[in-house]
């Protein structure tokens, strides 16, 4: 079966979506990525978009789902690379994702990270995984 | 009726030469003739090219009254010229449908000479000849609204695109004066461009300055709110700078949240803001002045 692939790099997993996603699609990688945050104890999850070029309701629930999922298991998501046809959409159907933080690209996505995850760690000293 | 049709005819192709003269009289004692907008000369060419136009017309149809014929394609041709022509110099629809109204007079004069003994073929030829000059002086108000209408377009269309420039005002920091009503349609416009903007120039904050919008209600904040939405999740943080004291009360007043938006009275404190984000400072130059 089709998958979209996790990437770990360091305390972020990295999810590039580069396929047209369709609802089935999107419930696997619901169900992976959390398995993935709680095995591998990740602090911080980017999903790179700028492929998506087509996003229903379910699809933008989805995002926000995950952001949530996410944060109760205690990791940063950042939606990285939105287009801007998409962006429009989205806010269209009135989906402004509050709850999500968003960058322009996978790069300042991993600095938005790192820069959370710095702080998170100065004050607590978390152990790095 | 073919027979009547070609009386028509043949009385207006009898009397054409000193119609034109006749008419030409009737269109300068005409108010609404623009002396000012067009010469004699000019009117006298466009009077006697659509007398042969309008002869040709009456002699190619078999007494039928519909201008939307091939017959009367010429006539149809040189008023729609005329009728565009007019618009763009400034005439009134009145004015242009006067041209082709003011015939009516001399015309009648000369079928009343003709067939004065005749009332039942007077009437007959006055009625058809009214509803034909009806229907093309008709035809030129249609044709000079819809250039009016096509001018109105493109002025909008024009109006659309001066008014929404994205400029960038450092890396990293785009500037969107707005000016002007926001609406639906320019809301659309402006958040595409924004963003295609945010995309080309990968900038992560953009202000969104509305001195030049002259009223804010609730549609139009909707409208902002969409944008700086729809920015925040391209991954670029909006502020909205240049709200004027009157326009601050109506927000409050009208009980619109702005939520977690950066607002800013001036485009100058946004700019400082926007350099703070980015870790940047604007400083003297030590020792100058």
């Amino acid at each position: 079966m089709e998958r979209i692939p996790i990437l770990k790099m360091g305390d972020c997993l990295l999810v590039t979506i580069q396929v047209d996603m369709h609802d089935r699609l999107a419930t696997t990688l619901q169900d992976d990525l959390t398995e993935r945050i709680a095995r591998t104890n990740a602090k911080g999850v980017v999903i790179d978009i700028s492929a998506l070029e087509i996003v229903d309701s379910f699809i933008g629930r989805m995002l926000a789902n995950i952001a949530a999922m996410s944060r109760v298991l205690d990791a940063r998501t950042v939606v990285v690379g939105m287009q801007p046809a998409v962006a429009i959409t989205l806010v269209e159907l009135g989906l402004s994702l509050p709850g999500v933080s968003t960058a322009l690209n996978v790069e300042k996505g991993m600095a938005l990270i790192g820069r959370a995850l710095g702080k998170a760690q100065g004050t607590n000293g978390g152990p790095e995984t | 009726m073919a027979k009547t049709k070609s009386r028509l005819a043949e009385i207006f192709a009898r009397h054409e030469r000193e119609l034109i003269p006749e008419w030409m009289n009737h269109q300068l004692a005409a108010m609404t003739l623009r002396r000012d907008l067009v010469n004699e000369d000019e009117l006298k060419q466009q009077s006697r090219r659509f007398v042969e136009t309008f002869r040709a017309g009456l002699e190619s149809t078999d007494g039928s009254v519909d201008v939307t014929t091939p017959a009367w394609a010429e006539a149809r041709e040189l008023l729609g010229e005329l009728s565009r022509s007019r618009a763009r110099q400034g005439f009134s629809p009145a004015e242009t449908a006067t041209f082709v109204f003011s015939l009516k007079q001399p015309l009648f004069d000369r079928l009343r000479v003709e067939l004065g003994r005749d009332p039942e073929a007077l009437t007959s030829e006055l009625w058809q000849s009214t509803v034909l000059l009806d229907k093309l002086g008709l035809y030129t108000v249609e044709v000079y609204q819809t250039g009016r209408e096509e001018v109105i377009a493109r002025q909008q269309q024009e109006m659309l695109e001066l008014s929404t420039p994205v400029v960038a005002l450092w890396e990293g920091i785009l500037a969107l004066p707005m000016i002007g009503t926001l609406d639906s349609a320019r809301t659309q416009v402006v958040m595409e461009t924004l963003l295609q903007k945010i995309v080309e120039t990968g900038a992560g904050i953009a202000i969104i300055d509305i001195t030049g919008v002259p009223t804010v209600d609730t549609l139009v904040a909707q409208h902002l709110l969409k944008t700086v939405a729809a920015a925040r999740l391209m991954g670029a943080e909006c502020i909205i700078s240049g709200i004027r004291p009157q326009i601050a009360q109506t927000i409050v007043h009208l009980g619109v949240e702005l939520g977690s938006v950066v607002t800013k009275a001036t485009l100058a404190d946004a700019f400082a803001v926007a350099l703070a984000r980015t870790n940047r400072t604007v400083a003297k130059v030590a020792g100058a002045g």
